[in-house]
């Protein structure tokens, strides 16, 4: 897999990281009770097909960016 | 008695080139041009080896990699390669081969007592004899079986060869080059793009080579030489492709000739990939069909005409389809007798008057009913209406073609059954994926080649190319003949009426997998191992599917195929691994201390993928007593220690401070400028991330540090809350782990040794009190002193950059050499810092709390922190989880291990036990073992007794819990 990173254009997969689901939203530092910071850290869905990820170029800019990635195929849409 | 001659036909070997080798000790010759394969049957080699399961004497029955039988062990030591396929392996100079599975010799070899016992190795025998009641048998027979069925074996000895990986682009790559896929490779060329063919074989052409058609050969030596006037072609010969994988990465293994490297493992990108890899003939399934000298009939027809090597006398064909009479009329065109065993009732009017003019002799409704001869064929007799027996050398077979649709089926995609050419083709292709010839179920040599140019242009198309290009121009003959097959799938009674020739599977496995309900073409290959082994069934696989769906009364295509995986041929591991072997397995980490460590007398151990000083000469030879002493010069003295490793981050920005707060679980907010802290960072979950001490350098400026093992996750965690969501903060993370280099400097005398190292320098404690931290100069270079102990004793840590540490710790060295200063390691640095209770990577188990280090109360109760909301889940509150202890051993001349799993007093001495010990040490204070454990329940058992259980040493050792902090309390030794 090549993945294209916003600032160093496409590379191979093993100079990133995985970073987990980027769907859902981080409840803001200071709020946020134990409910939703359990459903944010522990509640994902685990889809068949296109998903927004996390991923960080650690081996390059060091960037972290979301990426659309077909999860089946591994296609990544443009301009996620 | 030789059953093979060679003729005097031109052919693409070259007899001016003899080429000596070597097979089971005898030396034999053949020509440059040959394969191992050809050339034996040149010397009148027929058998070649025994049968997997039953030691039946087996020979050559293809001419390419899908050959089950012919596989030899070559080379010797290290370079002792099993399995080696003789068909593609090109015969040089010196090779050295032996045959396979037979004690003691080939032509004499007593496990052939097996196909008497056929009866018990019948499909299934493994699960029915050895996972019923008798399963503790198999421990006892396992041994004697897997010396019985076998192939190759693999040599202990380190494979000394070299092995590389490369990593390639193109924009179309082409895989085969036969009629289509030299055509489509020509056509893509001219286009000026980048354009990769990769073969297999040692030479390109593919079926042409075996057509011995003169305008075929000149068309095909045209191509490759316009191939070559093409800069941005690479053609790849000796080049297999073993898998397509997502984004179209397609792994090459090449064989390089002028090359130091025995294969590179190549991993191509390619925009467009043009599939050209032809098909493989089926064997037809009769009685005694594995003797050798039956063989596939368009294998006869190569050994012939690429390689001169012809049956000596007579030759007996069977055949269901048209293409079998090539392989006759050269047969006859070279002076072979031919007599046809035509399963079809009728055949087409140009053929009988073809075969009357050569005089060969054909028997419509014909089968074999049986092979005579048992180490090399003598003679068959036919079934059918026509019950005679003929005498031959070489019985050839064709049961119709299957398009080689490996490849393109490894993206999911499976082949579809075509019912005219009765053969499976590829089901589809993704939009960058273009098929041509054989693949597609197109038959005829000029067909191909228009199938390849048209998906060559149909590549340029999809990459935007729009220029017009020349037409290829077709070789000098007329149109391919129509072909045609009509498949008897019934399912002969013959117990040795093999199907899978390399598992030695029969038509009476597959019935009885039937019979047993593994009807399911997966199923059938596990039960009868159909399929497997080194040619994963590349002859045997659709026969067998074709058998079963016959037996279950299914369409072909209802019944499908199993599913094609990587890769597509053998492949050696040493390929993968490539240059990633020995001190090259994986990245090492030097401290810049690290030549220093070598030159004086450190012994290393491995840390995550840290070489670290693990003792020092000075202190012994033995790793079990050189820390003790080290501990002591710490605890007594003063010693010096490379803590380079650890991970530093540079933290700047306004809200420096501020973000600090929000990842430590402690206050950072308010720490004064020259001070440092020690803090506690949580994961979102409530769990311990890392713990470290950071240290303000001005208000907008934090000098952070992490443990070794956790340093690159704390600085991708850092990162990513600053990039993704705390974005509103104004602060830059800088990793300084390798930039900077680290020494600490402990012991009562430590402060009398830098002030010899710094003799300008205040560093009373009332200058740098304990956590504080002052940034010097040492010779021009900015250094940074932090007053901080690992050890529980006075301690600094002295921090500069990494090209000047070894300076500065010589400085130090030579400075305070009068205290009797010296180096320590890291089994001392931890086995002081277990004496003192502070924890690090082995007690940090990725499952801890706060609570459980009992370093609670540090956390900040008004302020937030990251994962504070879920550090108060239920489960992180329960009582009973395992929490940090201390360990004292309570027996003399008895020790603790890591490791070893914590019982109660009371228990039985069974199970997961209690807890288990994380960190063990000697201690040179309280002259005993002592240890860190989680232990359930933790501290509430504070004094109780219990057992420390080591099984595999088959120890159990009386201990009692203790405070962790073994050593000094009330930190005056600290604050001295």
């Amino acid at each position: 897999m090549r993945i294209p990173c916003p600032h160093c254009g496409e590379r191979d997969v093993a100079e990133f990281r995985y970073g987990g689901d980027a769907t859902k939203q981080r409840p803001a530092h200071g709020t946020g009770d134990l409910q939703a910071w359990h459903d944010y850290h522990f509640m994902f869905d685990n889809p068949k097909g296109p998903h927004t990820e996390y991923w960080q170029h650690t081996l390059g800019c060091r960037q972290w960016f979301k990426l659309r990635r077909n999860t089946a195929t591994n296609e990544i849409e443009d301009g996620a | 008695m030789t059953s093979f001659r060679r003729t005097n036909k031109p052919s693409h070997i070259d007899r001016s080139k003899p080429i000596s080798f070597v097979f089971d000790g005898k030396q034999l010759s053949g020509f440059a041009g040959d394969t191992l394969a050809s050339a034996l049957l040149a010397n009148g080699k027929t058998l070649l080896g025994r049968s997997f399961k039953y030691h039946r004497p087996r020979g050559v029955i293809a001419a390419g990699l899908e050959e089950p039988n012919a596989l030899f062990t070559t080379g010797v030591g290290g370079r002792t390669e099993p399995n080696t396929i003789g068909p593609i392996t090109e015969l040089v100079n010196g090779i050295t081969a032996k045959s396979q599975n037979a004690w003691p010799s080939l032509a004499f070899d007593v496990m052939a007592v097996n196909q008497f016992l056929s009866p018990i190795f019948s499909a299934g025998f493994y699960y029915k004899t050895f996972m019923g009641p008798l399963k503790k048998s198999w421990m006892m027979y396992e041994p004697i079986i897997r010396k019985a069925a076998g192939l190759g074996v693999a040599v202990p000895d380190v494979d000394t060869a070299r092995y590389e990986q490369r990593y390639t682009f193109c924009d179309v790559l082409v895989i085969g080059s036969g009629p289509a896929g030299l055509a489509a490779a020509v056509t893509a060329a001219r286009s000026g793009l980048r354009v990769i063919l990769a073969e297999q074989d040692f030479e390109l052409g593919g079926c042409l080579l075996s057509s011995g058609i003169e305008m075929l050969e000149q068309w095909r030596k045209s191509q490759i030489s316009e191939l070559e006037s093409h800069k941005e072609c690479r053609v790849l010969k000796r080049t297999t492709a073993q898998g397509i994988y997502d984004g179209n990465l397609v792994v090459l293994n090449c064989s390089p000739q002028k090359h130091p490297a025995a294969m590179i493992l190549e991993q191509c990108r390619a925009k467009t990939i043009i599939f050209a890899t032809g098909a493989i003939e089926r064997p037809l399934v009769f009685g005694n069909n594995d003797r050798p000298g039956v063989m596939l009939a368009s294998a006869v027809r190569t050994y012939l005409n690429r390689f001169g090597v012809a049956p000596k006398k007579r030759a007996v064909i069977v055949t269901n389809n048209d293409s079998a009479y090539q392989t006759a009329f050269d047969l006859a065109e070279a002076d072979v007798a031919v007599t046809v065993a035509e399963q079809r009732a009728t055949l087409s009017g140009d053929l009988l008057a073809k075969a009357a003019q050569f005089g060969i002799a054909i028997f419509p409704s014909s089968g074999i009913a049986n092979v005579i001869g048992e180490k090399q064929i003598r003679a068959v007799r036919l079934a059918g209406r026509h019950a005679a027996t003929i005498e031959c050398d070489v019985l050839a077979m064709s049961g119709g073609w299957s398009p080689v649709v490996h490849l393109t089926s490894h993206g999911g995609i499976k082949p579809k059954y075509i019912e005219k050419i009765s053969a499976f083709v590829p089901g589809g292709f993704v939009p960058s994926h273009f098929g041509a010839g054989g693949v597609n179920g197109t038959f005829g040599a000029m067909a191909a080649i228009r199938e390849g140019e048209t998906a060559a242009r149909a590549a340029l198309e999809l990459l935007g190319f729009d220029k017009k290009l020349e037409v290829i121009e077709l070789p000098a003959m007329r149109e391919d003949r129509a072909y045609s097959i009509e498949l008897q799938w019934t399912v002969p009674a013959d117990k040795h009426a093999f199907v899978d020739f390399q598992n030695d599977v029969t038509t009476k496995d597959i019935k009885q997998a039937h019979q047993e309900g593994y009807l399911s073409v997966e199923h059938l290959k596990r039960y009868t191992t159909l399929g497997m082994g080194t040619d994963q069934g590349k002859t045997s696989n659709i026969n067998a599917l074709a058998m079963m769906a016959d037996l279950r009364g299914l369409p072909m295509n209802e019944a499908g195929t199993t599913t094609f995986r990587p890769p597509y041929a053998p492949l050696t591991i040493g390929a993968i691994a490539g240059r990633s072997v020995g001190a090259h397995f994986k990245p090492k980490r030097l401290s810049p201390l690290h030549d220093w460590h070598v030159a004086n007398g450190a012994t290393f151990i491995e840390a995550g993928l840290w070489m670290r000083a693990w003792y020092y000469e000075w202190a012994g030879n033995s790793p079990e007593t050189a820390y003790i002493k080290e501990m002591e010069l710490v605890r007594q003295n003063v010693g010096i220690s490379d803590v380079s490793s650890l991970g530093k981050i540079d933290v700047q920005g306004p809200d420096a401070a501020e973000f600090l707060n929000r990842v430590y679980v402690n206050g950072f907010a308010k720490l004064p400028v020259g001070r440092a802290r020690y803090g506690v960072m949580l994961n979102d979950d409530g769990i311990v991330l890392d713990d470290g001490t950071t240290s303000r350098i001005s208000d907008t400026q934090f000098y952070l540090t992490t443990t070794t093992a956790q340093a690159g996750e704390v600085m991708s965690w850092l990162e990513f809350l600053l990039q993704m969501h705390w974005i509103d903060l104004n602060v830059h993370v800088t990793s300084l782990t390798d930039e900077w280099g680290g020494m600490a400097v402990s012991g009562p005398n430590s402060r009398r040794a830098l002030q010899l190292a710094f003799p300008n320098l205040d560093i009373t404690t009332e200058a740098l009190p304990y956590m504080g931290v002052m940034d010097i100069e040492f010779e021009g270079v900015p250094a940074r002193i932090l007053r901080l102990s690992f050890s529980g004793e006075l301690a600094y840590e002295v921090h500069c950059p990494a090209n000047y540490t070894t300076a500065l710790w010589e400085h130090i060295l030579l400075r305070a050499d009068s205290l009797g200063i010296k180096p320590y390691g890291l089994e001392a640095l931890a086995s002081l810092r277990i004496e003192k209770g502070h924890v690090a990577g082995a007690d940090l188990d990725h499952r801890n709390t706060l609570d459980d280090l009992g370093l609670g109360k540090i956390a900040g109760k008004e302020k937030d922190y990251v994962g504070k909301a879920l550090r108060f889940r239920e489960d992180c509150q329960a009582p009973e989880r395992w929490s940090l202890v201390g360990i004292e051993c309570m027996e003399d001349g008895k020790r603790l291990r890591g490791g070893a799993i914590l019982f109660a007093a009371s228990d039985e001495i069974k199970g997961h036990g209690r807890g288990y010990i994380t960190s063990v040490t000697w201690s040179t204070e309280l002259n005993k073992f002592i240890a860190l454990a989680l232990y359930n329940g933790g501290l509430k058992h504070e004094g109780e007794d219990i057992i420390c259980a080591f099984p595999l040493k088959n120890e159990n050792v009386k201990a009692r819990i203790v405070s962790p902090h073994f050593i000094d309390k009330a930190g005056e030794r600290l604050h001295a």
